[in-house]
């Protein structure tokens, strides 16, 4: 197997699960009601988690130790894509991205389950249980508020056309896709991409909303490669001020 | 968290002289049986109006409690630190909802709780109208904080009122856990590169006042709540809980090393008795009144939580909307 391959795979997805935890766990005192709040901490703690867990495979293979890795690049080492490193916004546009990214995520980790390489498939299947309860929660709210009341339908609506070419920014190709693909590490992200777009139609469906016509949109492609949007760099200097003032220490 | 200093409705001479003697002595007989009183139980207007008063500004402390050091989670060093602080006030604002759950049972909903929190008309505790400037900060609040609510909060675990003392016994075991997080992070910090004890140090110093507040008001000028007391509404005196405290935290911190910036704390071996300087009232009753450095930061990042949030829970009450339960 390519390492270099690997590699790129697993910080791909060790930066997405560490960048949108910490996003979520954003939310914390500030949520539309207690039982929000308490929902994206949880879902932070199992994204922080996971990034932790393929952080350690890395380490593994090579790459500094965990914490370093997190705490010590700048934005434009990091490979998670775009849409993960958006603020927050309303409440409106955290869920649609909480939507859109779980369900590929869940998509993925169930993917990966059936890898060859035997560090990923063992993660990725313990990884899956955890992701399904994100997903559930996803699904109940976008059903619930994308058919509840004008307000609620138009925020989800305007989110959702806002987040579309960022969510489609997740399945840039990686330069390295035909030796994952031929390799049995990784089915690749044009199989994930299909599949992501027929369960969230199936969701969007059960809503008022109306899906984007995908094909006429340009995807946010880039932060694969380290390309990233002016908001990146500010949440890692926030993550890293502590850890900066002495990154010898033992905190 | 949360600690003494309650504020509690002023008592009318004639509130008692209102109800059913009959009543009012069985009920008074099955606190001294140690009985708990459930919401259905018959209890005493004042009772009922307390104990929502107390439950409330509890709830208040915890989702309130959980702004000084959510600020740090995003900037807890590392991912071990990172994942406990979320999980730590995670549980804070789950205690919120424990606790709201508590007082609606006595006839209040939680929407007109936090109608009260927002304009001010209810309190919460005033430790949280201080900023956590630094990470040492917040490690001394996990520690020392809640530490704090946990002598107050295991002497009410054995009060009257049925649904708060078990909420308070969940609360307390999750408690705990924050008590051992918080002085973990305290020890690395107080055994540490100078930067990290200069850190630490500096923390103790700011926060030690506030400390000495959080169990509110000395006995000697505090109202009189010997009615309360009767009724296992309030469990143990101010000045209890913080010798307890002192008792079982000063000679920990000393042991790291840490120096408590009060020259005359010390323990009277005779008496057995923490002495110390006495804790400055007035500004405790100025912060507590609405004019601390954190008061208006912290009910305006409630407030506007509160008015961002409206659609979603407008949302939840649409007809077409089958009511959520959230799995996460
Ligand atoms: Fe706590
Ligand atoms: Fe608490
Ligand atoms: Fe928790």
């Amino acid at each position: 197997m390519n390492t270099e391959a690997l590699k790129e795979l697993l910080y791909k997805i060790a930066d997405d699960q560490l960048i949108l935890g910490h996003r979520n766990s954003e939310w914390t005192g500030f949520g539309p009601l207690l039982e929000e709040d308490i929902a994206f901490s949880s879902m932070a703690q199992d994204k922080v988690g996971q990034s932790w867990q393929f952080y350690k495979i890395l380490n593994e293979l090579g790459e500094s130790d965990p914490d370093t890795v997190a705490f010590m690049r700048n934005a434009d080492q990091f490979h998670n894509c775009q849409f993960v490193e958006l603020p927050n916004g309303e409440y409106d546009f955290s869920l649609i991205r909480h939507f859109l990214f779980d369900t590929a995520e869940l998509i993925r980790f169930t993917m990966l389950a059936d890898s060859t390489y035997e560090p990923i498939s063992q993660l990725a299947k313990k990884i899956r249980g955890e992701v399904k309860y994100h997903t559930m929660h996803a699904n109940i709210w976008i059903k619930q508020l994308g058919s509840a009341t004008p307000e609620s339908i138009q925020r989800l609506q305007d989110s959702l056309n806002q987040a579309m070419p960022y969510a489609l920014g997740i399945f840039e190709p990686s330069p390295f896709e035909d030796d994952l693909i031929s390799s049995g590490t990784f089915v690749g992200e044009k199989a994930l991409e299909s599949e992501w777009k027929k369960q969230i139609k199936e969701i969007i469906d059960q809503t008022e909303l109306d899906l984007p016509d995908m094909d006429s949109l340009t995807p946010a492609f880039g932060g694969r490669s380290g390309n990233h949007t002016e908001h990146l760099q500010p949440l890692l200097d926030e993550m890293s001020e502590v850890f900066r003032v002495d990154p010898t220490a033992d905190w | 968290m949360y600690g003494g200093g309650n504020v509690f409705e002023a008592m009318k001479a004639t509130a008692l002289a209102e109800e059913d003697p009959q009543k009012l002595a069985e009920f008074e007989a099955r606190i001294d049986r140690g009985e708990k009183i459930e919401p259905k139980d018959w209890m005493p207007q004042l009772y009922r109006k307390q104990l929502i008063r107390m439950i409330e500004q509890h709830a208040h402390s915890e989702i309130i409690g959980a702004l000084p050091e959510g600020t740090w989670i995003t900037r807890a060093p590392g991912f071990k630190r990172k994942l406990a602080l979320m999980a730590k006030v995670q549980d804070e604002v789950g205690h919120a909802q424990l606790l709201y759950s508590a007082a609606e049972t006595l006839g209040k909903s939680r929407e007109q709780m936090i109608d009260d929190l927002i304009t001010g008309k209810s309190k919460y505790s005033n430790i949280f109208n201080y900023p956590a400037f630094t990470w040492a900060d917040s490690c001394f609040i996990s520690w020392l904080v809640d530490a704090g609510a946990i002598v107050n909060q295991v002497a009410n675990s054995k009060g009257s009122y049925g649904p708060y003392c078990r909420a308070l016994e969940r609360i307390c075991a999750e408690e705990s856990f924050h008590l051992k997080y918080g002085h973990h992070c305290v020890i690395h910090l107080a055994t540490g590169t100078k930067k990290q004890r200069e850190m630490m140090q500096a923390a103790v110093n700011r926060w030690w006042a506030p400390m000495m507040h959080f169990f509110g008001p000395s006995d000697k000028i505090s109202v009189h709540s010997e009615i309360l007391m009767r009724w296992k509404v309030k469990m143990a005196s101010n000045d209890e809980c913080r010798q307890q405290f002192l008792d079982m935290y000063v000679p920990k911190i000393w042991e790291l090393g840490l120096t408590v910036p009060d020259e005359n704390l010390k323990k009277n071996q005779e008496t057995g008795q923490w002495e110390f300087t006495e804790p400055d009232w007035e500004e405790f009753k100025r912060v507590i009144n609405g004019d601390g450095p954190c008061n208006k930061e912290r009910l305006a990042v409630r407030r506007t939580a509160e008015e961002r949030g409206r659609w979603v829970r407008e949302a939840l009450l649409a007809p077409k909307a089958k009511y959520v339960t959230p799995l996460a």
